[in-house]
């Protein structure tokens, strides 16, 4: 195959007649840069005043509570909207989810109900005409998951042993390869898609005949996408010629992807080193500067900075702040030795000094002790300066998942278009330990007909006697419940993806994987170190349950004291280890729905405080409603040994067998993290460079500034886990008094030369 | 052998260069007024650790360490723990970790053999003058200044790479007088690789509150900027 618009390009499997092969695309023609950052330009005027404006915009959606605006009336369908934009003349990338820049869509196919719910939240009603055709006429995903419901899933739904499961909303961290959009065209992506079709024939299966029905939806979609871009004045049709119609074709096929999907995480791929090969062509041609390229990334960004859907209240609980997780992967290597890092690397870092930080895109970078040594500093400088960067293993990801990987979420490793996830929410491995003590009894849920302990689980044996919990028996006992558990989990999860298959299919973002997908069938943890420190609690010291009048263990007494997780203590980190391997194979030994490849991640988010909220008093000497510690991190204060040895004992849990990831939150203030503005940086390095290598995956890192640290003292509820590490002990900032909360913000001023 | 210690930090950015694992010592003789440790002072607590057991613990962060961390003794004060801290350096020695020793020097010795060995062992020495007024020097530690000063001239002696530390109260260190003689010491010494000013902070108060002692510098505020700037412009500038 030959294109006008791929003149310049070195060829190889990429442009054979019925291939796509983006990575062999990427690998015959990227450029690996492996100087600093002094090349990167300062945002232009049309820039700064499109972000003014944006601005503007999100202090008027926070005035107004939250939204600014929402369409009741229009179903959001890749089409439905007229053109939209924000500064007509301004904008070099164009393509809004509605027709005016921060109005939310209306996404009903995941359920109505959640959809007007959200919309009354917020002040508005919903067409009633719209309501009356998906109740009586258009059956929605959320109404299939309630048909097929076992009383047992309702219960353990209420009881919230599972939480956060995408039966009311979009499952979502399904990545479309967007850039094969950019590269081949949409023309020639639906040739391929209707020669896929046509191989699928023969005795008509269910499984064929799905395939078949899904193929054509994603033929539909891909011709709805090219309407798209017409709506905008933009042929994608044929491949993109230059930087500028790459990034915009690219855009359309994401923007597509939310149109048609309000998935919790709608994550973009990897897309910075694809589009570097357009960007350095159009500089070669001397057709773009450096600044125009910036202002074309820029532009780009702003524009995944203002995703938005319509949620419900329970949905911000879980996930607060109104994220979206637009994920773009940057960095790592190739299989060849090759750095992956080139200038446009750089260039979408950037945005974080040219447009200040912000949460989205959630800017991922895939770090590898091999990294250029100036991509690393520059990395950690940004993360000293905005903590708005999160740092994932490209060593311990790449010799499974090769090279053009990206990071669905915030740790779902998947290949760019080879593969998809059944995203799972997760299990509440803390509730299921006191489960395991009271036979199946909730601790804090009633049955709703007898007033007495909700029976969640079939009746099991439970705990009995007054004596110290003895750490065999509750191990058995907790085998025993997570065998329940996990069969319970995945049947759930089985009903929850089959009927968003059959409802609310993702057409677009299929049609941008490869026909033959692999499909990860994804749970989580949540609780993991809470139920970790509570077995060592009952292992090392002396744990009394304390039981109410029906015989329920309501509390615990402890004597004694017990190793706990974070201080890279192998006593109790074994305990989390094991817990991992023993609850991840009992998961493997479930039947999972379309022959998915069971994985599990320690993945929170902020929903750990809610979990926290459904938990009892745990034996670890938690109190109830207390939060659980995020992912895999250690319960808060209880890693005394600072900041390695708490890395240390996250990093001992086995990848292989949490291959959705490990998540860990890291909070430091600049002066812990080093004297100088140099050491900051090179100890930052160091310590990725040290975590990598230990088998550590994922690192929040959390710099936080003075200005952050006031911001603390008048808003401690944003900042439950500031820590503030001196040298010899660590402190929580909002447990200091006002007095010794100033003495730091002062000393974080003075000491620091 | 075995040692008593106070805790252990394992990503320590302040007592030493790059990413270090401080072990702090249980015990020690000077009672600073501005201590933020005084939990470390008593011999009596602490918990006994080996050598190799410490040595062990520090081996775990080796990832970390790259060119220029490693290991930082502290205290308490570890030259009274010398021929445990010895031991211990000699194991990590073995291993190519590069070792740092924080002291006063309050009980240099130099005919004993330990702390010569240890000296031998260590590649950074964080030398801490309290004070450089004999009288003054008392005053804040309850000890005469004269086996510091002893050790820093030992220290020139055998060409050890040293960083003086000095930390900065306001009334009682703070003194442009002082400081100047202070700068006139090191000006003598040959194995100076640094100066480091460390302002003054009560974070260290609530310490005594729990211990219930009264916090013998109630009251006193951190130094300003500038005078953390004329401390470094005095101690770092040229005579």
């Amino acid at each position: 195959m030959n294109f006008k618009a791929w003149e310049g390009f070195v060829g190889g499997k990429w442009n054979a007649e019925g291939e796509v092969n983006v990575r062999d695309f990427i690998q015959c023609n990227y450029t690996p840069y492996e100087g600093g950052s002094e090349f990167l330009a300062k945002p232009t005027e049309a820039t700064l005043k499109l972000w003014d404006e944006i601005l503007d915009l999100s202090k008027k959606e926070r005035e107004n509570g939250g939204v600014l605006d929402a369409d009741v009336k229009t179903v959001s369908a890749l089409t439905s909207h007229p053109a939209g934009y924000i500064d007509k003349a301004l904008e070099k990338i164009v393509g809004l989810q509605t027709d005016k820049p921060f109005k939310r869509a209306l996404q009903p196919f995941g359920g109505i109900k959640m959809a007007e719910q959200a919309l009354n939240m917020y002040g508005y009603e919903i067409d009633p005409e719209v309501k009356e055709i998906f109740t009586k006429y258009r059956k929605t995903h959320n109404d299939g998951v309630y048909d097929v419901y076992t009383p047992e899933m309702r219960r353990a739904r209420r009881a919230h042993i599972l939480t956060g499961l995408p039966d009311t909303y979009g499952r979502g961290r399904i990545v479309g390869d967007y850039r094969r959009v950019a590269l081949y065209g949409v023309d020639y992506l639906i040739s391929c898609k209707e020669k896929d079709k046509a191989n699928i024939d023969g005795t008509m299966v269910p499984d064929k005949i799905r395939d078949r029905e899904e193929l054509s939806e994603q033929i539909k979609a891909l011709k709805a996408l090219k309407e798209l871009a017409a709506i905008y004045g933009h042929d994608i049709s044929k491949p993109a010629e230059n930087a500028q119609q790459a990034i915009q074709a690219l855009y359309f096929g994401y923007l597509a992807a939310v149109k048609d999907q309000n998935g919790a995480a709608m994550s973009i791929g990897r897309n910075s080193t694809f589009l570097d090969v357009y960007i350095e062509r159009d500089i070669a041609r001397g057709i773009l500067t450096e600044e125009h390229a910036q202002e074309l990334i820029d532009h780009f960004v702003m524009k995944l900075r203002i995703i938005k859907f319509m949620r419900i209240k329970e949905y911000n609980e879980l996930f607060s702040g109104d994220p979206t997780w637009v994920t773009e992967s940057i960095g790592g290597m190739g299989i060849d030795g090759r750095t992956l890092v080139t200038r446009s690397s750089f260039r979408i870092l950037h945005t974080l000094t040219n447009l200040g930080p912000a949460p989205e895109p959630n800017l991922t970078v895939l770090w590898s002790r091999y990294l250029p040594e100036g991509f690393k500093k520059f990395c950690a400088a940004l993360s000293v300066k905005t903590s708005a960067i999160q740092y994932e293993s490209d060593d311990l990801m790449r010799p499974e998942m090769g090279d053009d990987y990206c990071i669905a979420c915030c740790v779902s490793c998947m290949r760019v278009g080879k593969d998809m996830q059944f995203f799972g929410a997760r299990a509440n491995l803390a509730k299921c330990l006191l489960y395991a003590i009271n036979g199946g009894k909730d601790e804090l849920v009633k049955d709703k007909a007898t007033g007495k302990a909700l029976q969640v689980s079939p009746v099991f044996e439970p705990i009995s006697g007054d004596g110290a919990l003895n750490y065999d028996e509750v191990i058995a006992k907790y085998d025993q419940t997570m065998d329940w558990l996990a069969e319970l989990y995945v049947n759930v999860l089985n009903v929850i993806h089959y009927m968003h298959d059959k409802y609310s299919y993702e057409a677009l973002e299929m049609a941008l994987h490869d026909t033959e997908v692999r499909r990860f069938f994804a749970t989580g943890i949540a609780g993991l170190s809470c139920a970790v420190d509570s077995l060592s609690a009952i292992k090392y010291a002396k744990v009394y349950p304390v039981r109410n009048e029906e015989g329920v263990a309501v509390d615990f007494r402890i004597e004694g004291d017990y190793p706990k997780y974070g201080n890279n203590d192998d006593r109790v980190d074994c305990i989390a280890v094991w817990l991992l391997k023993t609850f991840m194979n009992k998961i493997k030994r479930q039947t999972v729905y379309r022959c998915g490849v069971p994985t599990t991640s320690i993945l929170t988010i902020t929903s750990n405080v809610v979990y926290g909220k459904n938990t009892g008093n745990t034996p670890d000497g938690r109190r109830a409603g207390e939060p659980l510690a995020p992912g895999a991190n250690p319960m808060h204060g209880r890693d005394c040994c600072g900041a390695l040895a708490s890395l240390e004992s996250v990093a001992k849990l086995p990848y292989e067998y949490s291959r959705d990831g490990i998540s860990n939150t890291f909070s430091i203030t600049p002066a812990s993290l080093g004297k100088s503005a140099e050491a900051q940086v090179t100890n930052l390095v160091n310590m990725l460079d040290g975590y990598v290598a230990s088998g550590g995956h994922h690192l929040n890192v959390n710099v936080f500034s003075r200005d952050t640290l006031l911001d603390a003292q008048a808003h401690p509820e944003k900042y439950p886990q500031l820590t503030i590490r001196v040298s010899g002990y660590a402190v929580n900032f909002n447990k200091l008094t006002r007095e010794q909360q100033n003495d730091v913000i002062s000393r974080t001023i003075h000491s620091t030369f | 052998m075995t040692g008593k210690i106070h805790s252990f930090e394992s990503f320590g950015t302040v007592d030493g260069p790059g990413i270090r694992f401080v072990v702090f010592m249980q015990g020690c003789p000077m009672r600073c007024k501005y201590c933020h440790n005084p939990d470390t002072w008593e011999f009596s607590g602490g918990s006994e650790f080996t050598a190799q057991e410490v040595a062990n613990k520090v081996l775990k962060y080796k990832n970390y360490f790259k060119d220029d961390g490693g290991v930082t003794v502290s205290g308490g004060e570890p030259l009274m723990q010398a021929a445990f801290v010895r031991e211990l350096f000699s194991l990590l020695k073995r291993e190519g970790v590069h070792t740092a020793l924080d002291t006063s020097g309050i009980n240099f010795d130099r005919n004993d053999e330990n702390i010569k060995e240890l000296l031998n062992l260590t590649d950074l020495v964080l030398l801490d003058i309290k004070h450089i007024d004999d009288g003054e020097h008392k005053k804040l530690t309850g000890h005469s200044n004269a086996k510091p000063l002893e050790f820093a001239e030992y220290l020139s002696e055998i060409g050890k790479d040293a960083v003086i530390r000095h930390v900065l109260v306001p009334g009682i260190t703070d003194n442009d007088q002082y400081l100047i003689e202070l700068k006139k010491f090191i000006a003598r010494l040959k194995n100076v690789k640094g100066v480091e000013i460390l302002p003054y902070h009560a974070m260290g108060e609530i310490k005594y509150e729990k211990m219930g002692i009264a916090y013998p510098l109630k009251g006193v505020n951190p130094p300003e900027k500038e005078r953390v700037e004329n401390a470094k412009y005095i101690l770092r500038g040229e005579l």
